[in-house]
């Protein structure tokens, strides 16, 4: 499989639903080169899983300028592509449908798409199941089978939306680092949201912050590790323990609001 | 050693275990499938006896089996049964591919646009509300043929399991699917064919199912009038030419079919469900 990756530019980006809903995020400014993995992590509701549907085409932005290779990102393309929370796989189809079906939605003879499909199953490891119905795989497998269809389609970016989110532990860790490690093979951009640390050192080559309500991007911390990267590596425990402390800060109120929460406990009584 | 052959000696029991269970399973079905017809046949064959022994209902005993099942042969020579269930037959399946043509586009508008939805519920609740065949004199007046008024009887009756089955399968449709399908780069025709066909083809069937249950209840009684062939047709002669036999033959004929139709569409069914849990 060839890929390469994609110069990120993304400057003044704002979102609301809609004019009378709060702004979800405001003023986020990300520039990223060529198979960089960014991760933005941040606390739930920041706004950070709306940034990344922006990113793929899939919600237009209210405010600001989002630049993939200086062309403004409009629609989905086959150039970036997401990958969800859940796998959201068609239960109908076998895996090696599942994984075709955008090359089959992009027009793609039959047997160049097969040969293609192939390869990407093989990425993943799931040569074995490449005719299985989806329903009879287990979690873990059927999120490979979701990082096989987004691989398939070459993707400059790749987007993940937490997907790994809903994994036992041992195949989370093994996929984390299967993503990280097939991404710098073919030398694509990944872009991930997360709450989790851990995962966010184990998979970046920097960590975004976001934090606040609208949210923003407060901190952008490199993660300059060596691969593979093992949770009880020094550096890595080290790295995670300086991310905890910036999180851990940004996600403290600011002195206005802390004065404004002090000033409610007064009232009520409340010690 | 003697572990991995204990573990084989367990693993071929259990498979022996499952297959014997499977065939007495399948045993059993059979079993009740042949003892349902027999009582209902039993039953049959003992309101012939009673009717048989009464003096005042003697002439009506060519209802019983015996005199019915010698009437098949008969039927069957000189090409009554083929030639009714060929005129019915092709009445039925376009007035079904009409219902069905219309039914699912209706149904996907249904469970796609909200205003659609908003603006079609109370009409089409109410037209489906009217009773097929009350559009008889109606479409005896607007159709030139009583062929094409029987169609349209069995189109008008069929189309609103279809639309309504359709349109409840596609509002259990996930819609993380066509977010993905977007995602990937899936037009509007790749949406319609990929995603919402195959997803919703229990329900569709579903409703085709319930739609042959009513156009097979609408065919036989919309043929009395004015055709002079067909299931309902001959069932009509039978009764004017007093040949009982012939006309409880031709009942049982219409069982038969539709029993046979309806297994088609529950196997149909079974063929292209996939639900077996989420994923």
């Amino acid at each position: 499989m060839a890929a390469r990756g994609v110069n990120i530019r993304i400057e003044n980006l704002s979102h609301r639903y809609s004019s009378k809903s709060p702004v979800t995020f405001d003023r986020v400014n990300i520039a990223a080169e060529p198979g960089e993995s960014l991760v933005i992590i941040g606390r739930s509701g920041c706004g950070k899983s709306t940034l990344l549907h922006i990113v793929a085409g899939l919600l237009p932005p209210t405010n600001g300028t989002l630049l993939l290779d200086n062309v403004q990102v409009r629609a989905p393309s086959s150039r970036w592509v997401m990958m969800f929370q859940a796998p959201h796989l068609f239960p109908w189809m076998t895996v090696t449908r599942n994984v075709g079906i955008g090359l089959h939605f992009a027009g793609w003879p039959k047997k160049e798409m097969q040969e293609r499909v192939a390869e990407a199953i093989r990425l993943v490891n799931l040569e074995d199941y490449a005719n299985s119905n989806v329903q009879d795989l287990s979690g873990g497998q059927q999120q490979r089978v979701a990082l096989a269809r987004s691989l398939v389609m070459e993707p400059e970016l790749l987007l993940l939306d937490e997907p790994f989110s809903a994994l036992d532990a041992f195949t989370r860790t093994a996929l984390q680092r299967d993503v990280r490690s097939i991404a710098k093979q073919l030398g694509i951009n990944l872009m991930m949201v997360t709450h989790d640390i851990d995962e966010a050192v184990l998979m970046a080559d920097r960590a975004l912050v976001m934090a606040g309500s609208p949210g923003r991007i407060v901190h952008d911390l490199p993660v300059d590790l060596d691969d593979p990267r093992e949770r009880e590596d020094p550096l890595v425990q080290s790295t995670r323990a300086h991310l905890m402390q910036i999180f851990q800060d940004a996600a403290k109120p600011s002195p206005i609001r802390r004065n404004a929460a002090e000033a409610t406990t007064r009232l009520v009584g409340i010690t | 050693m003697n572990t991995n052959a204990a573990h084989t000696a367990v693993v071929v029991d259990a498979a022996l275990s499952e297959s014997t269970r499977a065939m007495k399973s399948a045993g059993r079905r059979m079993f009740n499938w042949v003892a349902g017809l027999s009582i209902l046949l039993a039953l049959w064959w003992f309101g012939a006896y009673l009717i048989e022994i009464n003096p005042s209902t003697r002439h009506f005993a060519d209802f019983g089996p015996v005199p019915t099942f010698q009437a098949f042969p008969v039927l069957w020579a000189d090409g009554t049964i083929q030639s009714a269930v060929s005129a019915s037959g092709y009445r039925l399946g376009v007035g079904l591919l009409i219902a069905i043509a219309v039914g699912i586009p209706i149904g996907i508008l249904m469970g796609r646009s909200r205003t659609f939805r908003e603006l079609s519920n109370s009409p089409f609740q109410l037209l489906r509300m009217i009773s097929p065949l009350s559009w008889e004199p109606i479409a005896v007046i607007v159709f030139l043929s009583w062929n094409h008024a029987i169609i349209f009887l069995i189109a008008i009756a069929s189309i609103w399991p279809v639309a309504f089955s359709t349109a409840a399968g596609l509002a259990k449709v996930d819609p993380a699917w066509f977010k993905v399908s977007r995602n990937l780069g899936a037009k509007p025709w790749h949406t319609l064919t990929q995603i919402i066909l195959p997803a919703i083809a229990f329900d569709i069937l579903t409703g085709i199912r319930a739609a042959l249950g009513v156009a097979w209840i609408v065919l036989v009684p919309a043929e009395f009038l004015g055709v002079t062939s067909g299931l309902g047709y001959s069932i009509e002669d039978a009764r004017e030419t007093l040949s009982y036999n012939h006309l409880t033959a031709m009942v049982l004929v219409i069982g038969v079919i539709g029993y046979m139709l309806d297994s088609t569409c529950a196997l149909a069914i079974k063929r292209f469900s996939w639900h077996r849990g989420a994923v």
